[in-house]
C-alpha cells in the first residue's frame, strides 16, 4: 500500500475505506478511545470545558521543520492552551484529493501522532473524505479540540490594564519565512524552519506561576501585530513595544527585506504573547524558560493609558511609529 | 563627527542617532528658517516612516515625499490601456502584484481579473518568459513599470526572449527616469525643496553622475543615502551642511554599493533596448525625456506598436489630491479623503494603493491619523 495513491474508493466508506483505516490511520493514532470506532467518542471531562476548531490548508504541505499534520495538531492544542485550558482530546477530519500519495499521508498522520503524544492529547475521533482530482489541493485537515479549563484562571482581553507587561516567548516570523521559502524556492539556511510546537505545557507552567495573567494569545495569521492590535482595541488601552526587544533571526529579516514583509505581521505557530501584571512578569518569564519553547522569552513592551486602541513601536533610533492592524492576506495559505 | 563602525550595538546606534539629530538641529537653526528636504524614492519613504525618523527630527527640518513610488506616478491612461489589453481573450497580463489595485479612469486590473481577465502576478519580469512558453497561443504582456532599477531587468527579459526565439512576449512600458522628474519639480513654482535625498537603489544602477547636471543647474544640494535610519540621518546632516555652506553638489553617503559610474553592465542592457522619451506622470503631466521607450529594433516586443489600442481616458474629478501629494505640495493629511473615504482597503488614489505610496505610508505608520508620542 505504501507506494499507492489515495482513490475515491478510500473515502467511500466500504471495504477499501476500511483498509485505509486499518493500514494507515489506526496504526498511527490507535488508542483505546479511538479504537472503539463508534460513531463518536465518549470521554470524561472535569468541569468547565474549552472547545475550539481550526482548518489547515497550508501550501506547501511539507516545509522546513514540519508538515500540515504538525500544524493541525499544534494549532488546535495552542488555541486551547491560550484560553487557559489543558488540551485533552482532538478530532481529526481529513479531506484528501484523489491521487494523493499514501506514503505522504502516512508521514502526515505519524507526525500528528508524534505531536499529539508530545502534547499529551488523545485523538479521539476522526473522519476521512476523498474528493476528485482538482477539487482539493493535496490534503486539507480540520482538527477540533476540547480541554479542561485550569481552575482559578481568567483569560480575557478586558483584563488588560495600563502598566501591564507584554511578554513574547521567542523569535518571530520563522514559520512564515519557512513557508515562503518553500513556496518561492528560496534557499535558506537550515536554521530557518517552522517554529510549530505544542505550547500547552509552557502555558500551564505560566498560569501555575501567575494565575493573574490577563491574556495569552498565539500570534498566528497576522502575526504579533494583529494580536497586539486586537488586544489594544478590546482593552481600550494603548500598547507600546520596543523594536530592539523583539527577537528576529537575521535570516528571517533577510527574507522579509527581500520580499517586502514586516516580521511583526508574519505568522508564528509556536509562540505566545502574554499580558501580565508587572509584579508577575519575572515569575512568568521564569516559568516560560523551563520550556524548550520559551527559552528566549522576554518583555517586549507595556500597556499604556495613552493612545487607547493603538499599538506603537519605539524604533531602534528612538522614534515612535504606529504598528497598524494587518490589512489582508500578508502571506496566503500559511496554515 | 563620530565615524560609523562596522557594526554598532543597538545602544550605540540610538546614541549616535541622538547625536546626529542634535547636530542637524543646531546646524539647521543657524539658517533661521525651516529646511525642506525631499526623498524621491518609495523605499526611502517607507524607511523614514518605519524608523520613526520624522518623530525625532527637530522642527527646523521637514521631510517631504516626492514622486518616488512607481505605481503612484503611473497615470490613468496607462492603467486604462493595461485594462483594455487584459480584457482581450488572446492576452495574458504579467505584472507585479501592487499594480492590480491601481485605479484607472474607469476600473482596475483587479476588477478585470474578477471579470475573467487572465492576469498573473510575477516577482520578476523573467517569470513572464515561462508564461509565454506555456501559452504559445496567447500574447503575454508584462507591465514594465518602474524606475532605472527595474528597466535593466525588463530589458534583459526582452533580450532573453529574443535569444530564445519567443514571439509572444511583449512589454507595455511605463519606465520612468529620476533626474528629469527632479528637474520638473524644480521648475514647478509650487514646489519648494532645499535639497534631495537621492535614491539609493536607482543610484546603484545609474551612479551619482546622472544627478550632476540638474543639481548644478538649479543649485540644489543632493545626497545619495542608504535605507538604514543612521544612513538617512547622515545624509540629512550633509544636506544641511551644504545649505549652510551655500553649496550644491552631489554627495554619496552610500559608498558601499553606489559608485560614481553606477553599474555599467545594467546601464548597457537598458540602453541596448530602450531610449528616452517624453512620458506622462500622475499629477505632473508630460515630463520631457523622463521615460523610456523601446528602440525601433525591438519594436516587435512593444505591444503598443504591435497591437495598438485606442483607449479613451476621461479622468473623473474626485477630491483626491494624489497629484499634489506626489509633488510634495500638500501632505496626505491635507487631502479631504485621506483616512476617511480613502484607506488602504478602499483606496481611491494610487498613493494609498502601493505599500510604497506616500499616503499608504502615512496611514500605516500613523502620521496624519494621530501624533503618537510627539
Amino acid at each position: 500500500m505504501a507506494n499507492d495513491k489515495v482513490t475515491l474508493a478510500h473515502g467511500a466508506g466500504g471495504k477499501v475505506s476500511q483498509e485505509l483505516m486499518e493500514q494507515v490511520i489506526l496504526p498511527a493514532y490507535g488508542n483505546p478511545v479511538l479504537n472503539t470506532l463508534h460513531d463518536g467518542a465518549l470521554v470524561n471531562m472535569k468541569g468547565e470545558v474549552a472547545f475550539t476548531t481550526d482548518s489547515y490548508v497550508v501550501q506547501p504541505l511539507f516545509f522546513a521543520g514540519g508538515n500540515i499534520g504538525k500544524l493541525a495538531v499544534c494549532g488546535t492544542v495552542n488555541d486551547l492552551s491560550m484560553t487557559g485550558a489543558i488540551p485533552r482530546y482532538l478530532s481529526v477530519g481529513m479531506i484528501i484529493e484523489e491521487g494523493f500519495p499514501i506514503k505522504d499521508l502516512q508521514t502526515i498522520v505519524s507526525t500528528m501522532k508524534k505531536m499529539a503524544d508530545e502534547a499529551g492529547v488523545v485523538i479521539a475521533t476522526g473522519d476521512t473524505k476523498v474528493v476528485e482530482k482538482g477539487k482539493a489541493d493535496g490534503i486539507f485537515i480540520n482538527t477540533a479540540g476540547i480541554g479542561d479549563k485550569i481552575p482559578g484562571t481568567h483569560i480575557s482581553p478586558e483584563n488588560v490594564k495600563p502598566g501591564m507587561k507584554v511578554i513574547l516567548s521567542g523569535y518571530i516570523g520563522d514559520h512564515a519565512a519557512a513557508i515562503m521559502a518553500g513556496r518561492h524556492n528560496i534557499n535558506l539556511p537550515e536554521s530557518v524552519r517552522t517554529d510549530c510546537a505544542p505550547l500547552n505545557k509552557m502555558t500551564k507552567a505560566m498560569l501555575e506561576a501567575a494565575p493573574d495573567i490577563a491574556v495569552m494569545r498565539d500570534p498566528t495569521r497576522g502575526g504579533v501585530a494583529a494580536v497586539l492590535n486586537e488586544i489594544a482595541a478590546a482593552s481600550h488601552c494603548g500598547i507600546l513595544i520596543d523594536e530592539d526587544e523583539i527577537p528576529i533571526h537575521p535570516e528571517v529579516q533577510g527574507v522579509c527585506d527581500m520580499l517586502g514583509f514586516d516580521p511583526l505581521y508574519l505568522a508564528n505557530e509556536g509562540k505566545c504573547v502574554a499580558f501580565v501584571p508587572a509584579e508577575s512578569a519575572e515569575k512568568v518569564l521564569k516559568a516560560m524558560r523551563t520550556s524548550p519553547y520559551g527559552q528566549e522569552a522576554r518583555v517586549i513592551g507595556e500597556v499604556t493609558a495613552e493612545a487607547p486602541g493603538t499599538v506603537g513601536l519605539r524604533t531602534g533610533i528612538g522614534g515612535i511609529r504606529v504598528v497598524d492592524m494587518p490589512l489582508g492576506n500578508i502571506v496566503p495559505r500559511i496554515c | 563627527m563620530t565615524e560609523v563602525k562596522e557594526k554598532l550595538t543597538k545602544a550605540e546606534e540610538r546614541a549616535f542617532a541622538k547625536e546626529l539629530v542634535q547636530k542637524i538641529g543646531e546646524l539647521a537653526a543657524t539658517t533661521g528658517r525651516k529646511l525642506r528636504f525631499m526623498e524621491v524614492c518609495g523605499t526611502h519613504t517607507v524607511a523614514i516612516f518605519r524608523a520613526g525618523l520624522r518623530q525625532i527630527l527637530p522642527d527646523s527640518v521637514e521631510l517631504v515625499s516626492g514622486p518616488g513610488c512607481p505605481v503612484c506616478v503611473t497615470p490613468d491612461d496607462y492603467m486604462d490601456k493595461a485594462i483594455a489589453y487584459a480584457q482581450r481573450d488572446d492576452v495574458i497580463i504579467a505584472t507585479f502584484g501592487d499594480m492590480l489595485k491601481v485605479p484607472g479612469s474607469k476600473s482596475s486590473l483587479n476588477e478585470a481579473k474578477t471579470n475573467g481577465a487572465d492576469i498573473r502576478i510575477v516577482y520578476s519580469p523573467m517569470d513572464s518568459i515561462q508564461i509565454a512558453k506555456d501559452n504559445p497561443d496567447k500574447k503575454v504582456i508584462f507591465l514594465a513599470v518602474g524606475f532605472e532599477t527595474t528597466a535593466p531587468t525588463a530589458a534583459a527579459t526582452v533580450l532573453a526572449a529574443e535569444q530564445q526565439g519567443i514571439t509572444n512576449l511583449y512589454m507595455l512600458s511605463a519606465q520612468k527616469l529620476v533626474p528629469p522628474v527632479m528637474e520638473a519639480l524644480l521648475n514647478d513654482e509650487e514646489v519648494h525643496v532645499d535639497g534631495f535625498i537621492l535614491p539609493g537603489h536607482v543610484s546603484v544602477v545609474t551612479g551619482t553622475g546622472v544627478y550632476e547636471p540638474v543639481i548644478g543647474k538649479y543649485h540644489v544640494p543632493g545626497v545619495v543615502t542608504g535605507f538604514e535610519p543612521l544612513q538617512i540621518l547622515r545624509g540629512l546632516y550633509r544636506l544641511v551642511q551644504q545649505v549652510v555652506n551655500g553649496e550644491a553638489k552631489v554627495e554619496n553617503e552610500y559608498t558601499d554599493v553606489v559608485k560614481t559610474e553606477g553599474n555599467p553592465v545594467s546601464m548597457a542592457i537598458t540602453n541596448k533596448v530602450y531610449e528616452s522619451c517624453d512620458t506622462g506622470w500622475r499629477g505632473m503631466g508630460i515630463v520631457p525625456l523622463s521615460g523610456l521607450k523601446m528602440k525601433a529594433e525591438y519594436a516587435r516586443f512593444d505591444i503598443e506598436q504591435v497591437l495598438p489600442l485606442e483607449v479613451e481616458t476621461v479622468t473623473k474629478k474626485t477630491a483626491c489630491r494624489c497629484g499634489e501629494v506626489l509633488r510634495g505640495i500638500v501632505t496626505p493629511k491635507e487631502c479631504p479623503l485621506f483616512a476617511k473615504a480613502c484607506v488602504p482597503t478602499h483606496a481611491i488614489g494610487p498613493c494609498m494603493v502601493s505599500v510604497e505610496g506616500v499616503c499608504a505610508a502615512w496611514y500605516k505608520y500613523g502620521q496624519g491619523r494621530f501624533e503618537y508620542g510627539k
